[in-house]
């Protein structure tokens, strides 16, 4: 049994909402609209019994329109069934929070407001988690640069740029000899 | 009326009590001291601090140096040991325990992330403890041997031994007055 025999239900259920599927050795993902997002989780909470949310995570796609990409990952709790849902979400949109279906969204849904600035309609305590409330900036962006952005609140904490030297240092997995696997500096264009 | 003992003698001279008594100057039995009761500020923060704990445990011992009175109290403590990588978020947290921390106090950064920032060149991370805080020594290391802590704390020994508090003090107290 796996998460493939779901797919006809959720097809059913969400019919124009699905935008595309994939299924990858055995991982089935679904490319929903924003719009049919929270009818799909609830429909896969209480119809399909996916008791569990393993994650939710998001991509930036900077330049693109729409610029975000959440990722919700559910499970079933005896581990046969795996399911993906992708939603884009454009910049000026939130997100309606899953917190009624699993509590387990709650700190989901702050991370990915810390890091990536997606908001959350309905969340009862969207603040930040990892960052400091307060801090002005959304690290995870693509045009966030690694090195930091110097900031100061007085009494609660400041930031600063961290020297790249060169930086930063990044590996090529796959490159022939061991020398052109080494962290070396990206080029710049 | 003021009397006064005439009776006593050179301690040196005394023979009751010869070979109890040593002379010395003040800064150096101060020193003496101080350097061997230091008490460690654990300030445990990442991996590092899992070196520290093994210095302090059995096989490598500091109560050897009369360090392994760990407090938990910045109140109670002579050496804070930054072990591990500080992040913004928790840099003002040291600093607050540092400044909790009666005088003398000492630092130590331990490792390469408590130096300097170590592999973390990021935005989240405090480049470098001495930023904040004043530090006596640097260990280097990611994270260093327990070896490498003692060897830090031994270099810590000798700089206590080489301070002139109270010469010091004496010397401000004369120039104040004179």
């Amino acid at each position: 049994m796996s998460a493939t025999n779901d797919i006809p239900a959720l097809r059913l259920e969400l019919g124009e909402g699905i935008l595309s599927e994939n299924e990858f050795r055995g991982e089935n993902t679904l490319n929903v609209s924003l719009a049919a997002l929270p009818k799909a989780l609830t429909f896969c909470k209480e119809k399909l019994n996916y008791e569990l949310l393993l994650d939710i995570s998001s991509l930036d796609h900077f330049g693109d329109d729409p610029r975000f990409e959440i990722v919700y990952e559910l499970a079933s709790l005896d581990d046969t069934r795996h399911l993906r849902f992708k939603a884009k979400v454009s910049e000026d949109e939130s997100v309606p929070t899953a917190i009624h279906l699993w509590k387990a969204a709650d700190w989901h849904e702050r991370e990915v407001w810390d890091m990536m600035g997606i908001p959350f309609s309905g969340h009862p305590n969207l603040k930040r988690i990892l960052m400091w409330e307060g801090y002005p900036f959304f690290p995870l962006r693509k045009d966030f640069p690694l090195a930091g952005r110097p900031t100061d609140m007085p009494d609660v904490a400041f930031t600063g740029v961290a020297p790249l030297e060169g930086g930063p240092f990044v590996t090529a997995p796959g490159g022939e000899t061991i020398a052109k696997r080494e962290p070396r500096a990206r080029h710049q264009e | 009326m003021e009397t006064i003992d005439t009776t006593s003698t050179h301690a040196a001279y005394d023979s009751k009590i010869e070979g109890n008594i040593i002379f010395t100057q003040v800064d150096a039995a101060i020193n003496w001291m101080r350097k061997n009761s230091l008490w460690p500020m654990p300030m445990g923060l990442a991996c590092c601090a899992i070196e520290l704990m093994a210095t302090a445990s059995s096989r490598f011992d500091i109560s050897r140096f009369g360090m392994e009175v760990m407090r938990f109290s910045p109140r109670q403590s002579d050496v804070m040991i930054v072990a591990g990588t500080v992040t913004y978020k928790m840099a003002l947290a040291v600093k607050r325990v540092w400044d909790q921390m009666p005088e003398p106090k000492w630092c130590i950064a331990m490792g390469a992330c408590a130096s300097s920032g170590g592999m973390y060149r990021s935005y989240a991370v405090l480049q470098g403890i001495d930023q904040l805080i004043p530090v006596d020594v640097y260990i280097s290391g990611c994270p260093p041997r327990p070896e490498a802590l003692i060897e830090g704390l031994m270099k810590l020994q000798e700089k206590i031994e080489k301070e002139s508090s109270t010469m010091d003090q004496k010397r401000t107290f004369f120039e104040e007055n004179a």
